[in-house]
């Protein structure tokens, strides 16, 4: 039986000729991700498991991106706490403000993340790297400790879900829709313990931001990890960013599968998650017409160059509605000194929308932007859990950047093209 | 191992969201984790919950953020197992690399109720409903699992390497 793509990468990091779903393996990492929020935890069981060592202080990268700036003294406390860490082993990727930016936007364009690498990062949304045919998964803080020590972690080979993509996307239809839609017909556990293999011409004609946004969410269905392909447009981003050669893997023509799923990229419309799940996924057309209080474009799931650009499209000319509070969030400090550059920023104060330094903030509840009672928001974010962006009575819309840029404007949900033309 | 307890029970997708909100994680303190366990889902949870009591609950349990902060919390209150019928997988391996027992069982998810008194052997992986008489039985762990879970965790079986 052939292998997916997922299993060869992890079969070769794991010194095996071929693996199978359901074994248990160990691989080694070619990087080991934590934040300001989960790095705490891992650093005090390194610390307790007696380790006085990392395993290679360039495969390691610590990034304070959840509540930086400080949002408070605890989270000072946390910071401080990497940063101790990061000074006494010589972490050569840490990422302090004023550097660093969300770490799922920052590692792939750092140059830290390149085709056929193994890596695993105490953060859910690490599988975004798959974008980029790199197998990567979230872990805990405990498998962060431990892969800081040995190098390595152990895996269970996953099976996986094929899915094809044709066509193209549409005007005002991004990555986000797909991966929107694709939750919406499987669920949120739809593709549980599972990889989701995308592939088919669709695949090739996305942009290398979109693909990363697709497989930023393949968590929210479930998935271990989502991958895509190897093309001319991978090996061109990462052309310029790493150094090291990228191992390129295809899945096998005989490579099982435990379902099979087509997408025509044409056929979507703009698409919007209710509360309070990612899988309840509804066109534009069914969402139009519900109240906003706040907009949120940004995070790991949508706030690279190509989202403020596209959300800049659509406020240009226009104001943020009244009683609406439009924040705006790009993922990292290069992306955001492009955005001043181009005159997005100029575009977004203009509009009457606040424009932050990197953070996760608002897209956890965390701080720069929380929903009170009844509060609703759309956002470009990727989960609208009860009480996830603030109290517990308020609600989460997801959407592309689009979209929500639209929203702003109009105060309600609202189609781009409504806006735009 | 052996687990005795009462049982609280949730629904299909509880996520880590929801087990310990993202404003409480600017600490790593078990305490205070443990203080804010389940608020957002079951604000009376803390005043509850009795040290050994048990958590059932349906599919894709702990789904969400990757936050080991929430098996901790969990932990930290008392529980002794989570019975579940499905895991989220990030949660399902921070459940065994802190040592929090877990088991999946369609059957018991599906049938057990709230408060009701539950008898748990790991090494056999029988669950016994108390308040029923009803037996379960899920799948014990793989020796590989067995063997961290006995080392208290992922980091117990590194140091016994």
């Amino acid at each position: 039986m052939g292998m997916t793509m997922t299993q060869k990468i992890l079969a070769a990091h794991a010194g095996l000729d071929a693996v199978q779903p359901g074994q248990l393996i160990e691989a080694k990492l070619d990087l080991v991700l934590g934040n300001d929020i989960t790095s705490p935890v891992a650093i005090d069981e390194f610390t307790k498991a007696g380790a006085d060592s990392v395993f290679d202080r360039d495969k390691i990268a610590l990034v304070l991106d959840h509540f930086v700036p400080n949002k408070d003294i605890k989270s000072a406390e946390q910071c401080r706490q990497v940063r101790d860490f990061a000074k006494a082993h010589a972490i050569t990727h840490f990422f302090d403000v004023g550097r660093m930016g969300i770490e799922h936007a920052l590692l792939p364009e750092q140059g830290l993340v390149i085709p056929g690498d193994c890596i695993i990062g105490a953060d859910s949304h690490t599988c975004t790297y798959g974008a980029l045919g790199a197998f990567s998964t979230g872990v805990g803080s405990t498998d962060m400790a431990a892969a800081m020590i040995t190098g390595k972690a152990w895996f269970k080979v996953p099976s996986a879900i094929r899915v094809t993509l044709t066509g193209s996307l549409p005007r005002y239809v991004s990555g986000k829709d797909v991966i929107l839609h694709l939750i919406g017909r499987i669920g949120v556990d739809g593709a549980l313990y599972q990889s989701l293999e995308f592939t088919g011409r669709g695949a090739r004609s996305l942009s290398v931001d979109d693909r990363l946004c697709i497989a930023n969410m393949a968590i929210e269905a479930g998935a271990k990890n989502g991958i895509f392909p190897v093309d001319s447009k991978t090996i061109c981003y990462c052309a310029g960013r790493s150094e090291r050669m990228p191992a390129v893997y295809e899945a096998d023509a005989d490579a099982d599968y435990t379902a099979e799923i087509e997408i025509d990229l044409s056929a979507l419309r703009p698409t919007v998650s209710f509360p309070h799940l990612p899988e309840n996924a509804r066109t534009i057309d069914e969402a139009k017409g519900i109240k906003i209080d706040q907009a949120v474009i940004g995070s790991c799931t949508n706030g690279r160059l190509s989202d403020l650009r596209e959300a800049a499209k659509i406020l240009r000319g226009h104001k943020v509605a009244e009683g609406v509070r439009c924040i705006i969030i790009p993922a990292t400090q290069e992306i955001y000194l492009q955005a001043v550059r181009e005159g997005l920023v100029e575009t977004f104060v203009e509009a009457g929308a606040a424009v932050s330094t990197p953070t996760c903030g608002p897209c956890l509840g965390g701080y720069m932007g929380i929903l009170g009672r009844g509060e609703r928001a759309v956002s470009t974010t990727n989960r609208n859990f009860v009480g996830r962006m603030g109290h517990v009575e308020s609600e989460v819309y997801l959407a592309s950047p689009a979209v929500a840029a639209a929203s702003a404007v109009a105060g309600e949900l609202c189609d781009p093209a409504d806006i735009a033309g | 191992m052996q687990a005795h307890g009462f049982v609280h029970q949730y629904g299909d997708n509880v996520d880590t969201d929801v087990i310990i909100p993202a404003r409480y994680l600017n600490t790593a303190s078990r305490q205070e984790l443990a203080a804010h366990c389940m608020e957002d889902i079951d604000s009376g949870f803390t005043a509850r919950v009795r040290p050994g009591d048990i958590i059932v609950a349906r599919r894709n349990f702990g789904c969400g953020s990757s936050r080991e902060h929430a098996p901790i919390a969990i932990r930290e209150s008392g529980i002794s197992c989570v019975i579940a019928s499905t895991f989220a997988r990030i949660f399902y391996r921070n459940a065994i690399n802190i040592g929090l027992p877990i088991l999946e069982c369609p059957a018991a998810a599906g049938e057990i109720a709230a408060g009701d008194e539950l008898q748990i052997d790991f090494d056999t992986g029988e669950i016994l409903n108390l308040t029923t008489g009803k037996h379960y039985q899920s799948q014990p762990f793989p020796p590989f699992i067995q063997n961290i879970m006995q080392k208290g965790g992922l980091m117990g079986s590194l140091a016994s390497r």
